[in-house]
């Protein structure tokens, strides 16, 4: 059960009030609730509870948009922030990169709530102080372990976008951070393990956490720090290399959603985030990688990160896929630069807060599952390597040169799993890396992940991003470990 | 906003009990965007936030909320003062921390930088002319960024300063650009122009065939930009107490091995520079100066609040990585740094760093934009985008040539939340034997 929203609606009949004639407004209202509790060392730190309520502004004339975002709701803020847009838009007219009259009206109803069984409320704060401690206590099995640390998070928000063409998008989600992390050192030589959720995030209530391993991984988190200390450095060689779900989400992330992020494509991100090696001209006809691969855009799994029922510019969202059995097919674009290019897209134009305007993000990207379990996975490698939770990663502006490194690798022989190894990293170029995928795994190896912190935009932007997969195996990656 | 911040904070004291303290710390902006690609306008707007933070303390209990203000007393007032109800509620329930930290001693400071600078719009016309027929991309922020302070115990500070921050790249075609930054406290039309100038020199060399560069090892020059991409690694978790006191800092070797680095290298937290506030959250005031590395020699690090109670040190800073960085000079004149580098590669910018061991702060990234072959001491032609992968001490250890003379001070341009008051002022540095991998 979502929290009821606030006054949203009489900000809006405010704002109708006091809106000059143009050609076009929209108004975006963001209310959110934050509650973080974090325990370090069994020691409960500082709690914290936020309130934000902003609108975000979007005025069209004349050829010319301009936006304006406030938190000052009242007659005379919002009259000031459509003033300030609409200047905008006198301003930037003469040199606006497209015209904002071809972008689509949003003329209709619509709306989406998180589906919540165990409300962040249904257990008292109190309780909720013990259940961390407990975790976090759990972590601390040895002398070696230096630092241990367990923390949960509640976010609510709620959206409304209202438009001069009558549309009307309502929104609440909820989600939910859970993290544990356990630091076990030796001399020089420092390992982290972290899980419980550190890696994914959900939307949904404290009905999630079991998915997600908290706070029952936390034994395991830190014996494996702890084999960390004295394991071998993972070998420099070229091997096969088996990717756990949480791994596939940041391999997901960088070397398919951000090379297909159509305003990258369009040139926007090109003083910051990047370019991509992808062109307009190779959707349709594209072979991105193996035809084992098939990745969709999909809104509808509920617990995953960025399922909506809209995004920020109010088109309505749905399951797609973006690459069938290897083949690009469409790119992450929404209806701006769907206007901009003549392409077609998805609904992914997302702002982060109320205090930035939407851009392209990739929202919920999944790689579909295959047929192979993860012992089938396992046995066919015969000199290869798995590697398990992200922590380094590093990708070139276009997207195309990459290196990453996982917190724990396992080496495979002959298809078995032998030992553990540290520092494990792989690096590879996008273009080739995906042709190589040579097993996925099936629905019983498939997790949703997702990450809270993925960074765009100018001005920039962080924003909760969702990614599902099951584990998969690559052919003669180049794989290394330490310094030396 | 100070005279709203400081009203509301003393109407808050007002609806204390006897026995609580209240901290309030307040964050806003009033700024302009202007997002650019191909010297069109993509996006431009206007931004105004105001974040009141607000820390109750009893005993030695704590908690603390936080929301944004509307700019009306009356409203401010009344959400605020909800939040201070239920924070009281929330007291009650929580155990007592040991590592609560506050200034017990009364500091008051104010620090205005509202300089005169044009309108936006004005700025915006001039970037379209002097870059006319050029493809920029980029982002210009302008505005005032304001942070202040202030405790039921008696404490006032403020600190605000009137910024712009053009940051932008000019593209010859891919990836091809000449990255560039205009930024401070006064904007002048003719500094624009000449940077402008020179990325239209820069721009005409990039037309030249790029040179592949296969991977190994090579002589470079790592140009300020590109030199504090590895330094802003450095900073994630390199200098902090409590990342030292629990053995995650990437510089473990210099801590447990006593590891050096360059004896040229010499790095300080500045904090007197005057782009960011001179007191923290908790409102202490901060030393002028941190040494944290000198002469190669890790000297101390960076404490908050919180890890100075824990670890029995003197608070210096606010979130433990440096915001205010300096790094001394070198004696290389930048006259003579492409006849010293002789044959290598010149490094304008480096991107998307990591750590690839992390035990070894050993650094992965890419080259971006604008980096070039030099044969005998001349620029020959643009190479590809390559990635090194090199540990600290040997960048800026063993094989460290030297540093430049003349240092550049880059404003972050960063506008995550809000508008960044991070800069670095840094030289240059020429390093043999850096490794390329990809």
């Amino acid at each position: 059960m979502n929290k009821p929203r606030t006054d949203l609606d009489h900000i809006i009949s405010i704002f109708k009030s006091v809106v000059p004639a143009v050609d076009y407004w929209s108004i975006r209202l963001v209310e959110t609730e934050q509650e973080g509790l974090s325990v370090r060392q069994d020691i409960l730190q500082p709690t914290s509870t936020s309130f934000s309520k902003g609108a975000f502004i979007t005025i069209i004339k004349n050829n010319g948009a301009g936006y304006a975002a406030t938190s000052n709701l009242t007659k005379q803020g919002l009259k000031l922030a459509a003033m300030q847009a609409l200047n905008w838009a006198k301003l930037t007219a003469p040199y606006s990169l497209f015209n904002p009259d071809n972008l689509p009206a949003v003329d209709y109803k619509g709306h989406y709530h998180t589906p919540v069984s165990r409300p962040w409320d249904s257990i008292n704060l109190s309780d909720k102080i013990q259940f961390l401690q407990d975790a976090c206590r759990a972590l601390k099995i040895s002398d070696k372990i230096v630092d241990w640390h367990s923390s949960l998070s509640s976010k609510q928000s709620n959206t409304l976008l209202v438009t001069s063409s009558h549309g009307h998008i309502e929104q609440s989600f909820q989600y939910i951070y859970p993290a544990l992390s356990a630091v076990a050192n030796d001399g020089s030589t420092t390992q982290i393990r972290s899980g419980g959720g550190a890696d994914s995030a959900a939307q949904g209530g404290l009905e999630q956490l079991e998915r997600m391993g908290f706070p029952d991984n936390a034994h395991q988190i830190a014996e494996e720090a702890l084999l960390l200390l004295d394991a071998p450095y993972c070998p420099d060689d070229t091997m096969d290399l088996l990717l756990l779900p949480n791994q596939m989400v940041l391999q997901i992330h960088e070397s398919i959603g951000h090379p297909l992020e159509l305003d990258r494509i369009l040139g926007d991100e090109r003083n910051y985030a990047g370019t991509s090696f992808v062109t307009q001209e190779m959707f349709g006809h594209y072979q991105y990688g193996s035809d084992l691969l098939n990745i969709s855009f999909d809104p509808t799994h509920s617990e995953q990160l960025a399922s909506y029922g809209f995004d920020d510019d109010g088109t309505k969202a749905e399951h797609t896929y973006i690459i069938r059995n290897g083949r690009l097919e469409r790119p992450l674009g929404g209806a701006c630069s769907q206007a901009r290019t003549g392409q077609n897209g998805v609904a992914n134009s997302r702002a982060c807060d109320w205090n930035r305007p939407p851009i392209d993000r990739m929202a919920n990207l999944n790689l579909e599952p295959g047929d192979s379990s993860m012992k089938e996975l396992i046995a066919s490698i015969d000199h290869g390597i798995l590697m398990d939770t992200n922590q380094s990663w590093s990708i070139d502006d276009s997207r195309n040169k990459f290196q990453f490194g996982c917190e724990l690798g396992r080496i495979i022989k002959q298809g078995e799993i032998k030992g553990i190894v540290k520092n494990p990293n792989y690096r590879g170029i996008s273009a080739n890396f995906w042709q190589n995928l040579a097993m996925v795994g099936d629905k019983s190896t498939f997790e949703i992940g997702g990450t809270p912190n993925c960074g765009k935009g100018e001005p920039n932007q962080v924003i909760n991003v969702g990614h599902a997969s099951p584990a998969c195996v690559f052919k003669n990656i180049e794989v290394f470990g330490g310094a030396s | 906003m100070q005279d709203h911040f400081y009203l509301l904070s003393e109407q808050l004291f007002g609806k204390l009990q006897h026995d609580e303290i209240l901290l309030c710390h307040f964050e806003g902006e009033a700024s302009d965007f202007v997002r650019f690609n191909h010297n069109k306008v993509r996006q431009a707007g206007n931004v105004t936030q105001q974040t009141l933070s607000i820390n109750l303390i009893k005993g030695n209990k704590q908690t603390s909320g936080h929301c944004e203000l509307s700019g009306l007393i009356e409203n401010d007032f009344s959400l605020s003062t909800r939040i201070l109800v239920s924070l009281r509620k929330q007291l009650d329930l929580l155990p007592e921390d040991p590592y609560l930290n506050y200034s017990q001693e009364i500091n008051n400071s104010e620090n205005k930088h509202l300089n005169d600078l044009p309108e936006t719009g004005e700025m915006l016309e001039q970037i379209q002319s002097s870059a006319h027929n050029l493809d920029l991309v980029g982002i210009l922020a302008n505005g005032t960024l304001y942070t202040g302070f202030s405790s039921s115990t008696g404490q006032r500070n403020w600190h605000s300063s009137k910024t712009f921050n053009f940051d932008w790249s000019c593209y010859h075609q891919t990836d091809k650009a000449v990255k560039n930054n205009y930024s401070g406290f006064d904007w002048k039309n003719t500094r624009l122009s000449t940077i402008m100038d020179e990325t239209k020199e820069q721009l005409g060399i990039l037309k030249t065939t790029p040179r592949i560069i296969q991977p190994g090892k090579y002589r470079v020059y790592l140009a300020p930009a590109a030199l504090n991409e590895i330094l802003s690694m450095m900073s994630w978790g390199g200098f902090g107490l409590k990342s030292h006191r629990t053995l995650q800092t990437p510089l473990i070797k210099m801590v447990t091995e006593n590891q050096l680095l360059n004896p040229a290298i010499t790095l300080m937290e500045e904090n007197n520079r005057g782009l960011a506030p001179g007191f923290t959250e908790a409102g202490f005031m901060l030393a002028e100066n941190v040494d944290l590395i000198s002469n190669g020699h890790y000297k101390n690090t960076l404490a908050n609040a919180r890890s100075a109670k824990e670890y029995d040190q003197t608070v210096n800073c606010d979130h433990e990585t440096p915001r205010s960085l300096n790094m001394s000079a070198g004696n290389i004149k930048n006259s003579e740094l492409l006849s010293k580098l002789g044959t290598g590669i010149y490094i304008n910018n480096l991107w998307y760093c990591n750590y690839s061991d992390h035990n070894n702060c050993k650094i992965t990234g890419m080259t971006r934009f604008a980096c070039y072959w030099v044969d005998k001491g001349e620029l020959q032609a643009p190479v590809n985008v390559m990635r090194f992968d090199d540990t600290i001490y040997n960048i800026l250890g063993s094989n460290l040539v030297g540093l430049s003379t003349e240092k550049e001070l880059l404003f972050d341009p960063d506008t995550y939340h809000k508008r960044s008051t991070s800069s670095t002022s840094l030289p240059g540095a020429i390093v043999e034997n850096f490794k390329l991998t990809l």
